[in-house]
């Protein structure tokens, strides 16, 4: 039994390092902080699983892939809607206080899907279930099984003739290096650090990812980037309002000719402001107004047993009493649906490196449906573990494939400020060449990924789910995957036909 | 308006010192705002001189990861929810948690709590025990940040001693609802009970709000009274 590398300590990793550990191998947890700090706790509404009564996976499974715009794997995606009811009922033995409705996990409506399918606690959805799974793995940490070296990052790969064999980390205050022999398991986060606002943590940078591209790894879908409708600006950042508020009865508006024009409710009849984010925030970028939320007509009793973050959140951080008055909201970037590439095992294309959670593309397509990030984040993670222990780890004597480059702030800031406004809900040929031609005077290896993107969605040319570009506002018949991946400072990139091609509705 | 920031500062080895920042902000901004712009380029102090970026913790920026837990003005609280605008004289005092190794500047080094609590063997053996009439207090329990305010505030708290003060009771409860193991019950009385002065100054600075003082109270019904 080879030993396990685990980057990351977040809900992704945590659940890899579980399963493998319950399963006798040595694993290794590497993050900057411990899992309490993981952008995982921010996660708020809730957990998708098809519990409710006439409900099943299948109906699952076609919510995410329609949601997603026929892009996602089926089979992975089935994989997941199978796995989901397991993974809740697990949860809740494991202690995470979901809301309950008698014996049962409560469920709330959510985003693009017409059923109740989402277990959630209040508005803290992600903090419960965490809290439940570091106390799970910190039984195994206890038996010796997970070591946790935490205040440590990645700083280089480990690369043999025959794929990875582990990786260097650095103590992130001293600077201090360690080699670490073993298969390795990325489960990295999202990208946040290539764009200057954003609603989730401010320590997922992307550099670990950028190190990963840089020593070979493929990035898939980089330009489908989800812009949540409503989040709201602080000094220094976004705060989402979870899509619970509209579950719990918000709704959207703008002001025509001073009265309130509740725009998602004209647009979808059916689905109304909870249809999926991409449409959501596309009907905001197109009417061009101020967008508000109004939550007054949800009761102060649902406030206090189903939505007590957002309550918290709005008092302390808006001053504002979503109770009483409604909420200026407009779209902001809140996931990453593209990632490192990998295949239904979560192996990427470095034969010992896998990856799961938000760096990794794989169930969201070209749009994620509320409710499937911290599914996929636990059900990546398990499916990783078990490709990375069925595997063991690739054989020879690996040498580190490239060294972890310090970007100078200025270099920073304009990569952050270029991609901002390069990458918008809406995009065009003529800013996205813009942002290519920035990124191309830019050094290192952040930018080399942020270029790895904006390649990407150059070469997208077609609206599709969260992608949209106004000089070709239309689907393509052809459903295409992007892979881009680094050759020294270049970006190669190549268009694959996505594997549902068929599936198509 | 002008704020003048005073942060305490200190390298591995060193001695502590204090450098002063003045700074222009409605008041709307937090300590954490403040702080990540003086961190994330070079800074001018209040002597025009440029400075080191200020080593210090932060993640979410909106109280939920517990990261940027430091001394404002001298209490223990989380730097992205303290306000500018609280501080009506304009003139704030940044230090870090002082029950704790200071790494640099502002960064302390925490894991002697998450090592408290896999001493203390805070897991379930067996599947949880839900109960509909404990389920806000063990909601409650699973909300700790492990931000460490309890701790720096708590006057029977000194790093190193086996008394692991509120971050550990508070979390012992919701394993001691949800499970059978006596053992629970006994690192409970070792590592909080014996020790705990009933200052509840927890109570009053925890930043996540939760109901320290009932929480502990349900715990002791448990572990130390076998309700």
């Amino acid at each position: 039994m080879s030993p396990i590398v685990v980057l990351g300590a977040g809900l992704a990793g945590l659940s890899a390092a579980i399963e493998a550990a319950e399963n006798g191998y040595e694993v290794t947890v590497v993050s900057p902080k411990p899992s309490e700090r993981a952008q995982s706790v921010m996660a708020e509404g809730g957990m998708n699983a098809a519990l409710g009564e006439g409900d099943s996976p299948k109906r699952h499974f076609e919510d995410t892939i329609k949601a997603g715009r026929f892009l996602a794997d089926p089979e992975a995606v089935m994989g997941m809607a199978n796995a989901a009811p397991g993974i809740a009922r697990r949860l809740r033995s494991l202690g995470t206080m979901f809301n309950i409705r008698g014996d049962e996990m409560d469920l709330r409506a959510f985003g693009g899907q017409k059923t109740r399918r989402t277990v959630f606690a209040q508005s803290s959805t992600g903090k419960q279930i965490m809290s439940a799974v570091i106390q799970e793995a910190r039984k195994y940490e206890f038996k010796g099984l997970i070591r946790r070296l935490s205040r440590h990052a990645l700083s280089g790969l480990l690369l043999s003739g025959n794929g990875c064999t582990g990786c260097e980390v650095q103590d992130v205050y001293t600077g201090e290096s360690l080699s670490l022999a073993g298969s390795v398991i990325a489960a990295l986060g999202g990208m946040n650090g290539l764009f200057n606002r954003y609603t989730g943590s401010q320590d997922n940078t992307g550099a670990a990812t950028a190190i990963l591209f840089q020593s070979g790894a493929s990035l898939a879908n980089g330009e489908f980037i989800q812009y949540h409708p409503t989040t709201a600006a602080i000094p220094g950042k976004r705060i989402l309002i979870s899509e619970a508020a509209r579950s719990e009865g918000g709704r959207l508006f703008c002001l025509k000719n001073g009265k309130p024009f509740y725009f998602m409710e004209e647009k979808d009849p059916e689905l109304k402001n909870l249809a999926p984010r991409d449409v959501i925030t596309r009907e905001m970028a197109f009417l061009g107004e101020q967008a508000y939320l109004d939550l007054t007509p949800i009761s102060n009793d649902a406030f206090r047993t189903r939505l007590s973050g957002t309550l918290e959140d709005c008092l302390t951080y808006l001053r504002l009493d979503p109770r009483k008055k409604p909420i200026p909201v407009e779209p902001g970037i809140h996931y990453f649906m593209g990632g490192l590439l990998v295949d239904i095992r979560h192996q990427t294309n470095v034969p010992g490196l896998y990856a799961a959670g938000e760096c990794c593309y794989q169930y969201h397509g070209a749009n994620r449906l509320g409710g499937n990030s911290l599914l996929g984040a636990i059900y990546g993670g398990i499916i990783a573990a078990r490709s990375a222990m069925a595997d063991g780890c690739p054989t020879g004597r690996g040498k580190v494939a490239f060294v972890q480059e310090t970007q100078p702030t200025q270099d920073r800031l304009a990569m952050q400020n270029a991609m901002s406004s390069g990458l918008g809900p809406i995009r065009d040929k003529a800013g996205l060449e813009r942002l290519v031609n920035t990124l191309e005077r830019l050094d290192k290896s952040v930018p080399l990924l942020a270029k790895a993107i904006a390649i990407s969605a150059l070469n997208r040319k077609e609206s599709r789910g969260a992608h949209c570009r106004s000089d070709f506002p239309n689907e393509n018949s052809e459903i295409k995957n992007s892979v881009a991946s680094a050759n020294g400072r270049e970006v190669l990139f190549s268009a694959r036909e996505a594997a549902n091609y068929g599936v198509h509705a | 308006m002008e704020y003048t920031l005073d942060i305490a500062r200190q390298s591995p080895g060193g001695k502590p010192w204090r450098q002063t920042f003045l700074v222009e902000d409605s008041g709307e901004s937090s300590v954490s705002t403040i702080l990540d712009s003086i961190s994330s380029q070079v800074s001018l102090d209040a002597e025009g001189e440029p400075a080191e970026p200020v080593v210090w913790e932060c993640g979410c920026l909106q109280g939920k990861c517990g990261a940027c837990a430091m001394r404002i003005n001298g209490v223990p609280r989380l730097a992205c929810s303290a306000f500018l605008r609280e501080f009506p004289k304009r003139r704030i005092l940044v230090e870090p948690l002082g029950k704790f190794p200071v790494i640099k500047d502002l960064a302390v080094d925490r894991s002697g709590m998450f090592e408290s609590l896999k001493q203390a063997k805070l897991w379930l053996e067996g599947e949880a025990f839900n109960s509909k009439f404990r389920h806000d207090a063990c909601y409650q329990s699973a909300m700790c940040l492990m931000c460490g305010c309890c701790l720096d505030v708590c006057p029977n708290f000194m790093p190193d001693e086996e008394f692991f003060g509120a971050a550990l009771a508070v979390n012992a409860y919701r394993i001691l609802e949800q499970s059978e193991a006596k053992s629970i019950a006994l690192e409970y009385k070792k590592r909080y009970w014996h020790t705990c002065g009933k200052s509840l100054s927890c109570d009053k600075v925890c930043p996540a709000k939760l109901p320290v003082e009932e929480l502990m109270a349900r715990a002791n019904a448990i572990a130390i009274w076998g309700k």
